[in-house]
C-alpha cells in the first residue's frame, strides 16, 4: 500500500477561525491582483520616456502637457465619451473570455448593430421612450444574431470561434458597404449625404450635459453621451450576471473547466452559444454613442471599437471595474495625443507605443502575480497541514 | 545471455502515491516479455521511466549492461529504445512514409528531404522484419492494425532494438491480433528484444518467453508461460490476500434506487462499448463495479451521469425514468457523482473553494436561491464541508489547486454526500489519497449507505470493492459477466471474471453459484 504519506489525524477538529481571517485572505489577494496592473503601468512609462528620450524629446515636458490638457474640462468630457462605448465594447469581449471564448467579432457586430438601428430608429416616428427603446433593442438584436451566427457555427460546425468571428467580421463590412450604396442609388437621402435616413429628435437619448455643467460651461456642440448611463447598467448587469446568477456561475464553470461543468450539469453547447449571443448583444450597444450624435449611419462611422474593446477588457482582465479603469486610460490616451502635436513636445505617435507598452506589460504581469499567487497559496496550505498534523 | 534491459530498485513517487516501489526487472535480449498488472499497479510509469519520459526518484538502469540515466526520451532512442504508445501518434493526412520520417528526416543537400533515401531505408527495415506496408498509402486508408504496424516500423526505422509495447492489443480485433503475434515472432527472430504490457492473460501466455506480474508498484513476480495459468496470473495480479470483509450490518432494502435496463451505448465508430447492460442497485446497498479499465466504465458511468449518449435501453432512478434527461435534472434529482479524475472533472483548480463546493449543486439551495447564486449560502456551506469532512486548508478562498490530492477529493466527496444524495456513482473514490482520507471516504460512504443511499462503486482496488460492496458485478468488453457474493469471492476468482479468462458466465450469472463454488477456474482453461 502507499503507506508512506500517512497523514495523523489532529486531535482536534480543524477550528473555525474568525471570518476575519477569511476577509484578510480576501483583501491580500485584492492587493495581489492590483500590483499588476499598477507595476505594469509604471513600467510603460518609463519604456515610454526611455522612447521619448531616444527620439530627442522631453518625456516630463510631454507628461506634463498630456495632464494639464486633461485638467480642461472639455477634454474630460471628450475622455469619458471616448471610454463609453470602448468600456461596452471591453465587457462584450469580456462575456465571451470568461467562457474561453475570443469573440473577435465586435467590430463587425457593432457594425452591423449600428447600421440596422440607425435605419429602423429613421423609418419610424414614435415617442421618445418607445423610439429609443426599439433603437437599442434592433442594436442588440442584430448584434446578438451577428454573434449567434458565430456561435451557431462553433457549436454545431465546429468552426472555430476566432475564424468564425473574422470571417464574419469582413462579412459585415462588406454587407455595409452594399447598403450604404443601394440607399445612396435609391436617391432617399442624397440630400444629407450618403447614409441612413436621419433619426427624429423623439428618437436620440438625451445627453448628460447637466453633469459637465455642474462644473464650468461646456462649449456649443459639446455634449456628454446619455449613452454612459447605459455603459454603467452594461457594467452593472454583467457584474451581477457573472457573479450573482446561477447562469454566470454556470458560465464561469465552463470557461475554467468545461469537462468539469459538464459533469457539474452545465451543458456546453448551450453555454457556448449564449455566451455569443450574449456577447453580441452588447457589442451591438457599442455603437449607440455615434449614433445618437450623429443621429444617422454614415460611411465615416468609427472603428476600431471592438479591437479597442478586446484590449480593455484584457487590461481589466475581464473584471467590470478594471474594465471601466481600462476604457479611461485608452481614452486618456486618446484625448490627449492631440495636443502632443499642437505642443510639438513629442511625436503622436509615442501615445500607440505607450498602448503597446501597457498592453503586453500588463498582461504578462497577470501572468506573473498569478503564478507567484499559487506558489504563496500552496504554501499557505501546506503550512497549515504541516500545523495541523504536528 | 546478456541481459538487454536491467532494472534494479526503481521507486517513483508522486503527491500522495508511489507508483513503483522498489521494482525490478531483467529483459533477456532477444526474448519477449510481457508485463502485466491491474490497473494503477505501476506498469505505465515504469514503461515512461524506461523511455526517458519519466526520471525515477530512486534505483538503477542498465542497457545492455551500460548503465544509463534518460533525461528525455531522444536519449532512449539513442540507446536504441522505441516505445509504440496504446494511442497511435500518426498524422493521419500524411504517408506511411512521410509519418516514419516525421522527425528523423534524411537530409540531401539544401535541407531538402531526402526521400529516396527514405523510401530504401523504410523498405529496408520492412523486408528485414517481414512488416508489410506500401510507403505511399496515407494513414486515414489503413485499418487499425496496419497503422500499428507503421508505429512499430517508425520505431525501427530509428534503428530500435528495444521495442516498448502499450497494451498493443487493446485496440486490435483478433484476427489483428494473431497478425501482430506474427510480426512479433519476426522481430524476436530477427533478434530484437520486446517488452509489452497486456493485461488479457491468455494472449501473454500465448505470446510471451517471460511474464512479470506487478502489483501496487511492486513486482511481485517474474514466471514462465509453462510455469502458470491464467488463473495464477490472475490471483498474482490482484493479490492472493483475501480483505476482511466489513461485518457491517446489510442495510439493503428491496426499494430500488437505481434501475438500469438493456443499457446500449456506442461509441464514435457506432460499435457497441456498453451492450445491453442491466444492473439495479437498491436503497442502502453498494454494488460494486470490477472490471480491468476500458472494458466499458467510463461510458457506464457517463450513462448514468447524462454525459454519454444513451442508445438504447432505460435508466430509472427511484422510479423515474432519466435516460434521456439533462445532467442537471439528473443531479438535481439526487445523483452523486465521484469522478476518476478529480481535476480533469471534478474541479474547477483556479476558482475558490466555495465556488468549487457548488459545482454539480448550483442549481439548488443553498447555493442557489431561484435564478441567483447565493454567495452567502455557499460559503457557509463550504464552511460546513470543510469542518465535517476535514479538508485541511487556511480558509475556503483559496483556490482548489492549492490544497493537496487528498484534501481536494475530500472537498469532491463532501461536497457530493453533504448534497444528501439518493444514488451516489462513486469511481475510483480513493485513488491517489493517502490512507486516512481513505477511511474517512469509506466511512462516509457507509454512514449514507444505512441512510438509504444506492452507490455504484467503480474501482481498481479490490480491497476497497470487497470490503464496501455488497454486490459485486464484474464488467469485461461491455457487459456485465458475473454477479458475486463479496463475502465468499475470491481474488482469484475476481481476477479471472475481470481478465475475461473466466468462460462460465452463465453457470454464475447469479452470486449464489459461488457459494460452492470451490473449483479452480483457473483449471478450466
Amino acid at each position: 500500500m502507499t503507506d508512506t504519506t500517512v497523514t495523523e489525524e489532529p486531535e482536534d477538529t480543524p477550528d473555525t477561525r474568525p471570518p476575519r481571517a477569511a476577509a484578510e485572505s480576501r483583501l491580500r489577494q485584492a492587493v495581489i491582483s492590483m500590483a499588476a496592473p499598477l507595476g505594469a503601468f509604471g513600467f510603460s512609462l518609463v519604456a515610454s520616456a526611455v522612447v521619448l528620450i531616444a527620439a530627442g524629446s522631453n518625456p516630463i515636458e510631454a507628461g506634463r502637457d498630456m495632464l494639464e490638457h486633461a485638467s480642461k474640462l472639455e477634454v474630460q468630457v471628450s475622455m469619458i465619451n471616448r471610454a463609453t462605448p470602448l468600456y461596452i465594447s471591453g465587457v462584450a469581449a469580456a462575456i465571451g473570455f470568461k467562457m474561453n471564448l475570443f469573440n473577435i467579432g465586435v467590430e463587425g457586430q457593432y457594425r452591423m448593430a449600428a447600421i440596422f438601428a440607425a435605419f429602423v430608429g429613421g423609418a419610424v416616428a414614435l415617442p421618445s421612450v418607445l423610439h429609443i427603446g426599439l433603437i437599442l433593442v434592433t442594436a442588440m438584436v442584430v448584434g446578438g444574431l451577428w454573434g449567434g451566427l458565430a456561435g451557431i457555427l462553433y457549436t454545431h460546425r465546429g468552426v472555430n470561434e476566432v475564424i468564425g468571428t473574422i470571417m464574419l467580421n469582413g462579412v459585415a463590412l462588406g454587407v455595409i458597404a452594399w447598403l450604404v450604396r443601394r440607399w445612396q442609388a435609391e436617391g432617399s437621402i442624397v440630400a444629407v449625404g450618403v447614409g441612413t435616413e436621419p433619426i427624429d429628435e423623439s428618437g436620440i437619448l438625451p445627453n448628460l450635459n447637466f453633469i459637465p455643467e455642474l462644473f464650468g460651461d461646456l462649449r456649443a456642440n459639446e455634449e456628454l453621451t446619455g449613452v454612459l448611463v447605459i455603459a454603467i447598467i452594461v457594467g452593472v448587469a454583467y457584474y451581477l450576471l457573472l457573479n450573482r446568477t446561477v447562469f454566470g456561475y454556470d458560465l464561469r464553470a465552463s470557461g475554467l473547466n468545461p469537462l468539469a461543468a459538464r459533469a457539474g450539469g452545465v451543458p456546453p453547447r448551450k453555454m457556448a452559444l449564449a455566451a455569443m449571443c450574449m456577447s453580441g448583444a452588447v457589442g451591438g450597444l457599442v455603437g449607440m454613442a455615434e449614433i445618437f450624435d450623429k443621429a444617422r449611419y454614415d460611411p465615416n462611422f468609427v472603428g476600431f471599437l471592438g479591437f479597442n474593446g478586446i484590449a480593455v477588457a484584457l487590461l481589466g482582465r475581464n473584471n467590470p471595474a478594471g474594465i471601466a479603469v481600462g476604457a479611461l486610460l485608452w481614452a486618456f490616451l486618446d484625448a490627449t495625443s492631440d495636443i502632443l502635436q499642437v505642443t510639438q513636445t513629442a511625436p503622436k505617435e509615442i501615445i500607440d507605443i505607450m498602448r503597446g507598452v501597457i498592453l503586453l506589460t500588463v498582461v504578462i504581469g497577470y501572468e506573473v502575480v498569478r503564478r507567484m499567487r499559487e506558489r504563496t497559496e500552496a504554501a499557505r496550505t501546506a503550512a497549515r497541514l504541516a500545523e495541523a498534523t504536528s | 545471455m546478456t541481459l538487454a534491459i536491467e532494472l534494479t530498485g526503481i521507486t517513483k513517487r508522486f503527491p500522495g502515491v508511489v507508483a513503483n516501489d522498489n521494482v525490478n526487472l531483467s529483459v533477456e535480449t532477444g526474448e519477449i516479455h510481457a508485463v502485466c498488472g491491474e490497473n494503477g499497479a505501476g506498469k505505465s510509469t515504469l514503461m515512461k521511466i524506461l523511455f526517458g519520459m519519466q526520471s525515477p526518484d530512486e534505483g538503477t538502469m542498465r542497457i545492455h549492461g551500460e548503465e544509463v540515466r534518460f533525461s528525455s526520451p531522444a536519449e532512449a532512442i539513442d540507446r536504441g529504445i522505441g516505445m509504440v504508445h496504446q494511442h497511435f501518434m500518426l498524422a493521419a493526412q500524411l504517408t506511411v512514409l512521410e509519418n516514419v520520417i516525421l522527425g528523423a528526416e534524411p537530409v540531401a543537400g539544401l535541407g531538402r528531404i531526402d526521400f529516396k533515401a527514405a523510401e530504401a531505408h523504410l523498405r529496408e527495415v520492412g523486408e528485414a522484419y517481414g512488416l508489410d506496408v506500401d510507403p505511399h498509402d496515407l494513414i486515414e486508408s489503413l485499418e487499425v492494425g496496419e497503422r500499428q504496424r507503421v508505429e512499430i516500423i517508425k520505431v525501427l526505422y530509428r534503428g530500435a532494438r528495444i521495442l516498448i509495447l502499450d497494451e498493443p492489443t487493446a485496440v486490435l480485433v483478433p484476427h489483428e491480433v494473431d497478425e501482430l503475434f506474427r510480426n512479433m515472432a519476426e522481430l524476436k527472430a530477427a533478434g530484437e528484444t520486446i517488452l509489452f504490457i497486456d493485461h488479457k492473460l491468455d494472449e501473454v501466455l500465448r505470446i510471451a518467453d517471460t511474464i512479470t506480474v506487478l502489483r501496487q508498484g511492486r513486482t511481485v513476480a517474474t514466471v514462465k508461460p509453462d510455469e502458470v495459468s491464467t488463473g495464477d496470473l490472475a490471483e498474482m495480479m490482484v493479490g492472493s490476500e483475501l480483505p476482511t470483509p466489513q461485518t457491517s450490518r446489510s442495510t439493503v432494502t428491496d426499494e430500488l434506487a437505481l434501475s438500469i435496463k438493456d443499457l446500449t451505448v456506442l461509441d464514435a465508430d457506432g460499435r457497441a462499448v456498453l451492450d445491453s447492460v442491466s444492473l439495479d442497485v437498491h436503497r442502502g446497498e453498494v454494488v460494486g463495479l470490477a472490471g480491468v479499465e476500458g472494458n466499458g466504465q467510463n461510458e457506464f458511468v457517463g450513462a448514468i451521469i447524462g454525459t454519454e449518449e444513451v442508445q438504447a435501453g432505460s435508466i430509472r432512478l427511484l422510479g423515474e425514468e432519466i435516460a434521456h434527461s439533462t445532467v442537471r435534472h439528473r443531479r438535481n434529482c439526487g445523483i452523486g457523482y465521484v469522478p476518476q479524475d478529480r481535476q480533469q472533472e471534478g474541479l474547477l483548480l483556479f476558482a475558490p473553494l466555495w465556488e468549487n463546493a457548488a459545482l454539480g449543486h448550483q442549481s439548488k439551495p443553498p447555493f442557489a436561491n431561484g435564478r441567483w447564486f447565493d454567495r452567502f449560502g455557499a460559503r457557509e456551506r463550504t464552511e460546513a464541508i470543510r469542518g465535517w469532512f476535514d479538508v485541511r486548508t487556511p480558509d475556503i478562498e483559496v483556490t482548489a489547486n492549492s490544497l493537496s490530492g487528498g484534501n481536494q477529493q475530500k472537498l469532491i466527496v463532501g461536497r457530493e454526500m453533504a448534497a444528501e444524495p439518493r444514488v451516489l456513482i462513486a469511481a475510483h473514490p480513493t485513488r491517489g489519497i493517502d490512507v486516512g482520507a481513505q477511511a474517512a471516504v469509506w466511512d462516509d460512504i457507509r454512514a449514507a449507505r444505512a441512510e438509504g443511499m444506492g452507490t455504484l462503486l467503480i474501482s481498481a482496488d479490490l480491497d476497497e470493492l470487497i470490503g464496501l460492496s455488497d454486490t459485486i458485478v464484474v464488467i469485461h468488453k461491455g457487459q456485465l459477466t458475473a454477479t458475486l457474493d463479496p463475502a465468499s469471492v475470491t481474488p482469484r476468482q475476481l481476477g479471472s471474471y475481470m481478465t475475461g479468462s473466466e468462460d462460465s458466465d452463465a453457470e454464475l450469472a447469479d452470486g449464489s453459484a459461488f457459494e460452492d463454488a470451490d473449483q479452480d477456474p483457473g483449471e478450466l482453461q
